[in-house]
């Protein structure tokens, strides 16, 4: 791949999908697209981009990001999240919404389905404490193809082995020959709807819980620090905002706050506090994207 | 170091799991069927057992009974690693004292995995 044909990419998928690649991600780019070039009859890389650059390639365009955005991902990926959403998130909403006993959640990178699955295992785990309540679990994902899977529930013997005790494999998952469907009761939990976090998403309603994890890290500061604004609007003052372990709003946004000693669990500020000093929301992240670059 | 024995009458199999192990800092021996596995648990038990289920003279589960019923032997997590891949042979394993479950073909993530899963490794472990 020419210096030329990487930078087109890397603008290509800013502009597409917010995707932000350092300068060398040659490597990403080409075990990503290549197979995919190549099944769709396309030699090389060059002539990946010659083709993207033509008139009418809008389903390549949409494959090629798909390929780009898709992340690995497993049942109670990193464990520690889920711990805190039993131990700590769900405690609280339950004691502050025992009167409407209705809880709603996002899953902002939803991905194939392991992380609302995983969500709606330790909820059905949590048994009695929510029997009567309203559970609503909205999962979104930018590619199509990956939601259609999330949809289906069906899963790999491979993908059922990670993350996934061997109790709730037997327990929530039905084997039909070398794979495993999640069960229709589960399915029926989690609504899925394709969605690009750069559009405008105020319509998904508001949420006591928001898991948007390991997808932050690809975009750019400037997305980042708009995505927690918007973020910080669709999110109850009392809510919880989960991030992936490698990413934080410190240095970003004052729209939310980290928890102490509840790595990666952060509550949103108070709206009237941040609206008290406005010169700061507006002028200390733009320090920190040039400081960082 | 936690000791780990490996059951398999494949020495294939038990070289792949033994590299795997030594990985996580498992201090690891080898057995490559029940009875021989039950004789280095009569002389000392180890932390984890990585099993198989078929095997020549014992079988894993056969054995898993044995050792239960050793002094101590409630001790040892117990992870079957076996081609029986259905719900029948999973559910018989677990309600005979199995800690949990590996469907071969297996790799160092999903060992780890499970591994972490049963408290023998820490969580972070797993994530490498």
């Amino acid at each position: 791949m020419t210096p030329t044909e990487y930078e087109y990419l890397r603008k290509f998928l800013r502009d597409h999908s917010g995707l932000d690649l350092s300068a060398d991600k040659q490597y990403l780019i080409e075990s990503r697209l290549l197979p995919l070039a190549r099944k769709a009859g396309i030699p090389g890389i060059g002539e990946l981009v010659q083709k993207l650059q033509g008139a009418g390639s809008g389903a390549l365009v949409t494959s090629v990001v798909e390929a780009m955005t898709t992340n690995e991902t497993f049942f109670f990926r990193d464990k520690v999240p889920f711990d805190h959403f039993r131990d700590t998130i769900m405690p609280e909403i339950i004691k502050a919404r025992a009167g409407r006993r209705s809880v709603r959640i996002w899953c902002a990178a939803g991905s194939t389905g392991q992380e609302p699955y995983s969500l709606a295992m330790s909820l059905k785990e949590m048994g009695a404490a929510l029997t009567g309540w309203r559970v609503e679990i909205i999962a979104t994902d930018l590619s199509q193809e990956v939601l259609e899977k999330a949809k289906a529930g069906i899963y790999s013997q491979f993908e059922v082995q990670r993350g996934l005790p061997i109790q709730m494999l037997m327990k929530y998952f039905k084997q039909t020959g070398e794979t495993w469907q999640i069960n229709p009761e589960l399915r029926a939990m989690i609504q899925h709807r394709q969605l690009n976090l750069l559009h405008d998403f105020a319509q998904l309603g508001t949420f006591d819980v928001i898991f948007c994890r390991n997808v932050l890290i690809y975009f750019d500061q400037d997305t980042k620090i708009n995505i927690f604004n918007r973020l910080a609007r669709q999110i109850e003052g009392d809510g919880f905002l989960v991030l992936g372990a490698a990413e934080t709003v410190v240095g970003l946004t004052d729209t939310f706050r980290p928890i102490p000693e509840r790595r990666g669990l952060y509550k949103p500020n108070d709206p009237r506090a941040a609206a008290a000093k406005p010169a700061l929301a507006g002028a200390a992240p733009r320090v920190a994207v040039m400081a960082g670059r | 170091m936690k000791t780990c024995l490996v059951v398999d009458d494949s020495s294939v199999v038990r070289k792949i799991a033994r590299r795997i192990l030594e990985g996580l800092e498992f201090e690891v021996t080898e057995a490559e069927d029940g009875s021989k596995a039950l004789e280095v648990c009569q002389q000392k038990l180890p932390d984890a057992v990585l099993l198989d289920w078929n095997m020549p003279v014992m079988d894993g589960f056969e054995f898993m009974g044995h050792m239960r019923r050793l002094p101590g032997g409630d001790q040892p997590k117990v992870v079957f690693c076996t081609t029986e891949n259905n719900v029948a042979h999973i559910a018989q394993a677990l309600s005979g004292g199995a800690n949990e479950y590996i469907m071969k073909p297996f790799d160092k993530d999903i060992i780890a995995d499970k591994f972490a899963e049963v408290g023998l490794i820490p969580v972070g472990q797993a994530m490498v």
